[in-house]
């Protein structure tokens, strides 16, 4: 089986269906030379317990009956040094399955006026630069220009910008953020953090966790909301929507007048356009938003129109935070794996079988599986959820892998008269591996203990490489 | 603040060579709840004094009760994680996932137990299928007022949920 993608949902995947399927052999594209995907690359470096799942990936990585293959990018030309580039159907023809893991590479625009403008960032870009993502080393985003910073979109990644944007720099230091990022981040003049919805504190999409932590951050205050939002009477409230507008109706323990930063959640306000600074017009100065109004302000599902009165909030800086976005992989269009891009996921039937609808011969919906092509994680069920709920989707993948197996359900190259399911071992051969550096697990082994040997230096848990040039350097 | 340890407390390495392997699931893992039952009997001898162990019963996804010896002060994770109990602890026990959910079958049991943490319910507050008596293993020691202790694991079938496919 081959797994496309090494984060959460690729490991999970993996490491079920190892333990399902006997004799299983598993080999695991990354495109980086390293491991993990969003737990390394998203996961905010302040939340090292959410990183423990590692061990259990450490753990599979680890097993004989496991390959990894990084620096390989599957599709898409490889964009890294020494990095291969499979195509599709060379990998499509050698294994027996093939799970679609890679997750949400892109992020999703507004695509309002302005949103060019200079000083606005993508969430996604901006927590890849200060995890050490190598496609954005290179963003030096600028928290010079001002006391505002605006985050558009209420989910836990906003919440996880906001934090590393209100924390102490000092109590960021013992985390694996980078060093590149501390230098950024403590010459920070940001004050004021707003972080605004186009809905209310009950359609919100942050978590209570977070919501906690920012309540507790030392000399950080935050700011009291529109209470006409949350119902009056809380306590009737469903448990987990009853504690969390109880934290946010008692606030934090930092008032605003002695703390030295604050935040806002700014509810029903949706961004219509931004405005340049008047100082600099290549540069944003303040985002213009609508006031919304709620269909039923204390209904989860609640829609929201427009009410046409608009206002501005100082925008020093902008992060854009409304959700990322997968896409499909070169090669699909071709091969017909369906891929629905309203939703950015791989067409699926909930447990993970690629499948697509199709009109049969007397003009009826059918349902048509791909033999052998799964999908889990991101990719498969939308970029939602923790790394909880992605490990409960990996699994049901791979249990209806492992189902499909033992039933003797038809896999790939059932049909082929030499069949050739022999991996990567196959797939090397196949693909101009000329200048190609490929990264093995004990190889991602050797980069992860240099990283770890940066990071004692420092005083840290690691001290990331954030050029994929520099990784492969440990291992020359 | 919740134990973020991932060693097994008073549980000694003893414990982990009798772990419940596939083939021991099929002879002990059938319903029977006597101190007799063979997999108990084995683990016993791992409590750190002899005759005060405690006893914990997981039943599993498939409604299979496991029947298990424990010392006091072990987590329901680990004491889950040392016997191959389908529960996983993402966060290596750490209350910062909502993996090792069990649901407390007995009210009374339940209210024996110190209240759960703030942090605990925030992470219950994501988990799937929650109940009036949910906690988190990794948050759960043993203790002489839970010997006998029964917890069911929870099954986390997504697909079930609508709101996925909307």
């Amino acid at each position: 089986m081959a797994v496309i993608g090494s984060g959460p949902a690729g490991f999970y995947t993996a490491y079920r269906v190892m333990s399902r399927v006997q004799g299983a052999k598993v080999d695991m594209y990354e495109q980086l030379p390293v491991p993990f995907g969003l737990v390394r690359f998203g996961v905010a470096p302040d939340h090292p317990e959410v990183k423990n799942c590692q061990e259990k990936f450490e753990e599979v990585g680890s097993s004989p009956n496991f390959t990894f293959v990084g620096n390989a990018s599957i599709g898409h030309p490889s964009t890294h040094p020494g990095g291969v580039t499979i195509p599709l159907p060379t990998l499509l023809r050698n294994y027996d399955a093939v799970v679609f893991a890679y997750g949400a590479s892109r992020d999703k625009t507004l695509g309002i006026p302005g949103e060019g403008l200079k000083g606005i960032y993508s969430a996604r870009e901006f927590v890849g630069w200060y995890n050490g993502l190598p496609d954005f080393a290179d963003l030096a985003p600028d928290l010079t220009q001002g006391e505002d910073a605006v985050l558009i979109g209420q989910g836990n990644v906003a919440l996880d910008v906001a934090r590393m944007l209100l924390e102490n720099v000092d109590r960021l230091r013992k985390t694996d953020i980078g060093e590149h990022a501390l230098e950024t981040l403590s010459k920070s003049r940001i004050k004021r953090v707003h972080i605004v919805g186009r809905r209310g504190p009950m359609q919100a999409a942050f978590t209570i966790k977070e919501i906690r932590e920012m309540m507790k951050l030392p000399d950080v205050a935050f700011n009291s909301l529109d209470t006409s939002l949350i119902p009056d009477d809380v306590k009737k409230l469903p448990r987990a929507q009853k504690r969390l507008m109880e934290i946010l109706l008692k606030g934090s323990p930092t008032s605003v007048d002695s703390a030295t930063k604050s935040w806002y959640l700014d509810f029903c306000l949706s961004p219509k356009r931004f405005e340049s600074n008047s100082r600099d017009p290549s540069r944003v100065g303040s985002t213009v938003f609508e006031k919304t109004q709620l269909s039923s302000p204390f209904d989860t599902n609640a829609f929201t129109t427009g009410t046409g009165e608009l206002v501005d909030i100082p925008s020093s800086v902008v992060f854009r935070s409304i959700g990322y976005k997968s896409v499909p992989l070169d090669g699909f269009s071709d091969l017909g794996v369906p891929f629905d891009e309203k939703r950015g996921i791989i067409q699926n039937d909930g447990e993970g079988r690629v499948q697509h609808e199709a009109r049969t011969y007397d003009g009826a919906m059918g349902v048509s599986h791909f033999p052998g092509l799964y999908c889990a994680g991101w990719v498969k069920r939308g970029p939602t959820g923790v790394i909880a709920s992605t490990m409960i989707d990996a699994f049901a993948t791979a249990d209806a892998i492992a189902h499909d197996w033992a039933a003797k359900a038809p896999f790939l190259n059932e049909d082929s008269q030499d069949r050739r399911a022999s991996g990567w071992d196959a797939v090397k051969t196949q693909v101009d591996s000329q200048q190609a550096r490929i990264v093995e697990w004990e190889e991602w082994q050797k980069i992860d203990r240099a990283e770890k040997e940066r990071g004692r230096k420092v005083g840290k848990e690691r001290e990331k490489f954030t050029r994929t040039a520099d990784m492969l350097a440990v291992l020359s | 603040m919740p134990a973020s340890t991932r060693t097994l407390g008073g549980v000694s390495p003893a414990l982990h060579e009798n772990e419940c392997l596939a083939p021991c699931r099929d002879t002990c893992a059938s319903t029977t709840t006597a101190p007799t039952d063979e997999h108990t009997e084995d683990a016993a001898p791992a409590a750190g004094f002899p005759g005060e162990e405690l006893y914990v019963t997981f039943i599993d996804k498939e409604g299979q009760e496991h029947k298990i010896a424990v010392n006091k002060g072990d987590n329901l994770l680990d004491i889950a994680q040392a016997h191959d109990l389908e529960m996983e602890g993402a966060c290596g026990g750490s209350c910062a996932c909502s993996t090792c959910h069990v649901i407390v079958l007995d009210q009374g049991m339940y209210d024996k137990m110190p209240e759960p943490e703030d942090d605990e319910n925030d992470m219950l507050d994501l988990a799937f299928g929650l109940t009036e008596t949910s906690r988190l293993g990794c948050q759960v020691h043993m203790t002489k007022e839970l010997d006998g202790l029964r917890v069911k694991l929870p099954s986390m079938t997504r697909n079930l949920q609508a709101s996925d496919f909307k």
